[in-house]
């Protein structure tokens, strides 16, 4: 079977991303793109006042992870990521 | 009443800042600071400024030869997308202009780059003609480091986040290229009298 007959449309991720997007944000941890060192939320260092969330790693300051509120929408900027890593708290 | 109401707004402003806070913008007079990362500290005898990218050949200018270019001193609001503004700064440094001063380019944009990383975008024809500058005084004083210094692109004609602190150089480029703050959701040109502060404004 090829990989186009597996293939299912993004919705189909919904229920995990669900359950990612609904997870506790303090308990989730960062690796940084820039070094390799993975730090939690709470341990980036935060900048961008009040323009948007700009967290930065504590080993090399490098930009992890942004966001900003945006005339009723959110924007998240997550290439500075590695990956997160969310802990399942049901 | 409506005389009343014009006198208390005009004797509650400060004198002069009628008509020069744009929309959306309240009076402040302090300088408040605002930053996307901690403040670098190069050392002047590593700072160079450079102008790159789509240029007959790269320009560089080491911090000493910076100082001896024509300086100009000019007297200008700023205005924060955060939704301050400042009236009459006085700033020293080097006009953009003077930088491209027998650059031959076919470039419509600049990226302009800064330690740290920060970048900022802008139509070359808003860095040109009398415009924009690269700063290093401020009120007569050098450019303090958490505003900037040694040195700062000042566009004033644009909201602030465009006036990039510790800036390194200008990348000419043919093609536009969204920096730190235009790529999260902020007007690529932010015109403080169009209040262009987000993604989406006209």
């Amino acid at each position: 079977m090829d990989a186009e007959a597996l293939r299912l449309d993004g919705n189909a991720a919904a229920g995990l991303l669900d359950q990612i997007f609904a997870s506790e944000v303090t308990t989730v941890r960062g690796t940084c793109a820039g070094c390799g060192r993975t730090s939690s939320i709470g341990a980036l260092l935060l900048y961008g006042g009040a323009m948007g969330a700009v967290l930065r790693c504590p080993g090399c300051e490098a930009v992890v992870l942004r966001a900003a509120a945006i005339r009723g929408r959110y924007l998240l900027d997550l290439r500075g990521a590695a990956h997160l890593e969310l802990r399942d708290g049901a | 009443m409506s005389f009343i109401s014009r006198g208390f707004k005009g004797r509650g402003r400060r004198e002069g800042a009628a008509g020069r806070l744009p929309p959306g913008q309240y009076l402040e007079h302090g300088f408040p600071v605002l930053s996307a990362g901690p403040t670098p500290h190069t050392p002047l005898d590593r700072w160079d400024f450079t102008m790159v990218g789509q240029v007959d050949q790269v320009r560089r200018w080491t911090w000493d030869e910076f100082l001896a270019l024509p300086a100009e001193t000019i007297t200008r609001d700023i205005h924060c997308v955060t939704k301050w503004s400042k009236l009459d700064s006085t700033w020293t440094g080097v006009s953009v202009d003077t930088l491209l001063d027998g650059v031959e380019t076919s470039a419509d944009y600049v990226l302009a780059f800064c330690d740290g990383g920060y970048t900022t975008n802008l139509p070359l024809e808003d860095v040109t003609g009398g415009k924009a500058w690269i700063a290093y005084a401020y009120e007569g004083q050098p450019l303090a480091p958490a505003h900037g210094g040694p040195a700062r692109l000042l566009v004033p004609h644009l909201y602030f986040w465009k006036s990039a602190k510790w800036v390194r150089g200008l990348e000419l480029l043919a093609a536009d290229q969204p920096g730190f703050w235009e790529s999260l959701g902020y007007h690529n040109r932010g015109d403080p009298w169009r209040e262009q502060r987000y993604w989406g404004d006209e």
